[in-house]
């Protein structure tokens, strides 16, 4: 590659010192800001090229509006639901759900893999269970689920917060197996009592297998949220895609996918912002600060 | 500073404990990796002790730190016997083991009572590293660390302090500048030391007494009469050093068949002995 681009940048520097001889001002002076220009722009040029093309079939027909109607469609439809206020609302109670679900199926996770983790007596007690459970994929519950919930928000929530529950349970589980014990043992021998043994060396030791655990129960949540909304609901970005497509509306369901990659794609950037917060002492996540 | 010194210096407090071992054993199952020691160390006394890799000398430190019961046999602390961890006893060990997640500071004020930064930034100057109380310690060479150890463990004004092989991972230039400040923080705060090393000039630099362990027993106990500071050109050195790594080499390696206790101990292990 830097073979390359070497031999690339001398080509481009011969005119350039026959220009310096001509005028004062070299014409190609500005070349390494433009260069940088370019490695920044280059990524959208795939991107853009399809939008551009997409609507381009679209404005000229080749594409049915029933199939993909074009991205000029799909944002004027995003903005009108914006105007509406329609749109916010079934954000806020997607969101809520997906919160909510994570709130107690995370929390739980995480209060039972602190205890099995350190106890090993509720390790013998639950963690086999546990294990077995786990097996069962939450979306083969919906039946069940519906049995018991009906078709509520308490299914909803059940359906999320049991599948977050089990990556943030076996990451703390693990994570606070794998705290150095040298660590634990010179705690000990420093007098730390037993709560300051957690906050000190236990909890912070576990924190980045806890960390990845959230990460993964983020990407759960948002699928099974999906899921959840389009089986029923009366409100929240699956129902809004469902009913646009009884109405043939594809540019709303469009909305509503990007609007599913968007909230994904926060929840992910949330969960590395905490990443850098909580393990900024590791060298890994130190940045050139 | 001898002994006597210490005792009329009332300035230098805490003054040393005074350490006896009577009859100590500890075996693993069936291995015994220490046979009936019996040890007396004075008030304010450094004893280095030196061996082969697995000959019990580090089990012994960790018995007298308490971090593991005696099979047999007891400890006394000042002529009481104790068992377990002790407050007074503080333990640096090979690989420092500083929190990754705290700073320097924190690491260093680790276990003292909230709003004792002063304390700790006054050890961390003693042992040179006030400048670098921010850092997280990834950011430290092994000396810095080992330096941010011992000033971790003496903050908490011990009087007997165990070093378990401290300097074994450092380069030679380092060790010889850590010589320097463990023997002068020992000369000012006046604890009893107790250093265990495989290496033999260390133990000669720094202790009053040298003492070898060979399968499990106190095989030589040297005390080594060399004014302080001590200098490693000084003949008199090289002869004792000599005399005593001669004697630790008179027996064969074990290597083989003898292997350290099992550790790192299994983690729930670790954890379900806390608190």
């Amino acid at each position: 590659m830097t073979g390359i681009s070497m031999t690339a940048s001398a080509a481009r520097e011969g005119p350039a010192s026959r220009a310096t001889s001509v005028g004062p001002v070299p014409p190609w002076a500005a070349l390494p800001i433009l260069k940088a220009l370019a490695q920044r722009l280059v990524p959208w040029i795939v991107p853009i090229a399809l939008m551009t093309l997409w609507q381009v079939a679209a404005s000229l027909g080749w594409l049915s509006t029933r199939v993909l109607p074009a991205p000029s469609e799909v944002v004027k439809a995003a903005w009108a639901l914006t105007l509406s206020g329609e749109l916010w609302t079934h954000v806020k109670v997607s969101a809520w759900r997906a919160l909510s679900g994570l709130a107690i199926g995370g929390g739980l996770g995480l209060a039972l893999g602190l205890l099995t983790g350190s106890v090993k007596f509720f390790e013998t007690l639950l963690d086999s269970t546990l294990q077995m459970v786990r097996n069962i994929p939450a979306l083969a519950l919906i039946p069940l689920v519906i049995l018991w919930f009906g078709i509520d928000e308490m299914a909803k929530l059940f359906l999320i917060a049991i599948s977050v529950f089990f990556p943030i349970y076996i990451n703390t589980f693990h994570g606070i197996r794998n705290v150095d014990p040298g660590l634990i043992e010179m705690g000990r021998s420093y007098g730390l009592s037993r709560w300051q043994l957690y906050r000190e060396v236990i909890f912070p030791g576990a924190m980045s297998s806890i960390l990845v655990g959230l990460r993964f129960a983020l990407g759960l949540m948002w699928v099974i949220l999906i899921v959840a909304e389009t089986i029923s609901a009366q409100a929240g970005i699956g129902y809004l895609t469902m009913n646009a497509r009884e109405f043939l509306q594809t540019d709303v369901v469009l909305v509503g996918i990007l609007l599913y990659a968007l909230l994904g794609k926060l929840a992910d950037v949330f969960a590395r912002l905490l990443e850098h917060y909580w393990l900024r002492w590791h060298p890994g996540y130190q940045s050139a600060a | 500073m001898t002994l006597n010194d210490i005792k009329k210096d009332p300035a230098a407090q805490p003054c040393g404990v005074a350490l006896s071992l009577r009859g100590l054993s500890k075996h693993y199952g069936p291995r015994q990796v220490l046979h009936n020691t019996c040890l007396t160390i004075a008030p304010g006394e450094f004893v280095a002790i030196v061996g082969r890799s697995g000959c019990g000398k580090s089990t012994l430190l960790r018995l007298v730190a308490g971090l593991e019961a005696a099979s047999q046999g007891s400890i006394q602390l000042d002529g009481k016997e104790v068992n377990g961890l002790q407050d007074n006893t503080r333990v640096m060990f090979q690989d420092s083991r500083l929190l990754p997640w705290r700073r320097v500071i924190d690491n260093v004020a680790l276990g003292l009572p909230p709003g004792s930064h002063a304390a700790a930034t006054g050890v961390l100057a003693q042992v040179g590293l006030a400048d670098r109380q921010g850092d997280w310690p990834a950011r430290l060479s092994g000396g810095q660390r080992q330096r941010v150890s011992l000033a971790r463990a003496l903050v908490h004004s011990p009087r007997l302090l165990l070093l378990d092989e401290p300097l074994g991972a450092l380069d030679a230039l380092t060790r010889i500048e850590m010589h320097q400040l463990i023997e002068g923080l020992w000369q000012q705060n006046g604890f009893t030391a107790l250093l265990v090393t495989h290496d033999v000039q260390e133990a000669v630099a720094l202790a009053d007494r040298v003492i070898l362990i060979e399968d499990g027993q106190i095989a030589l106990d040297e005390r080594i009469p060399l004014t302080r500071p001590r200098q490693r050109s000084d003949p008199l050195f090289g002869l004792i050093e000599k005399k005593i790594l001669d004697r630790v080499l008179q027996q064969p390696s074990q290597e083989t068949p003898v292997h350290e206790p099992a550790w790192p101990p299994t983690p729930e292990h670790g954890l379900c002995q806390a608190g």
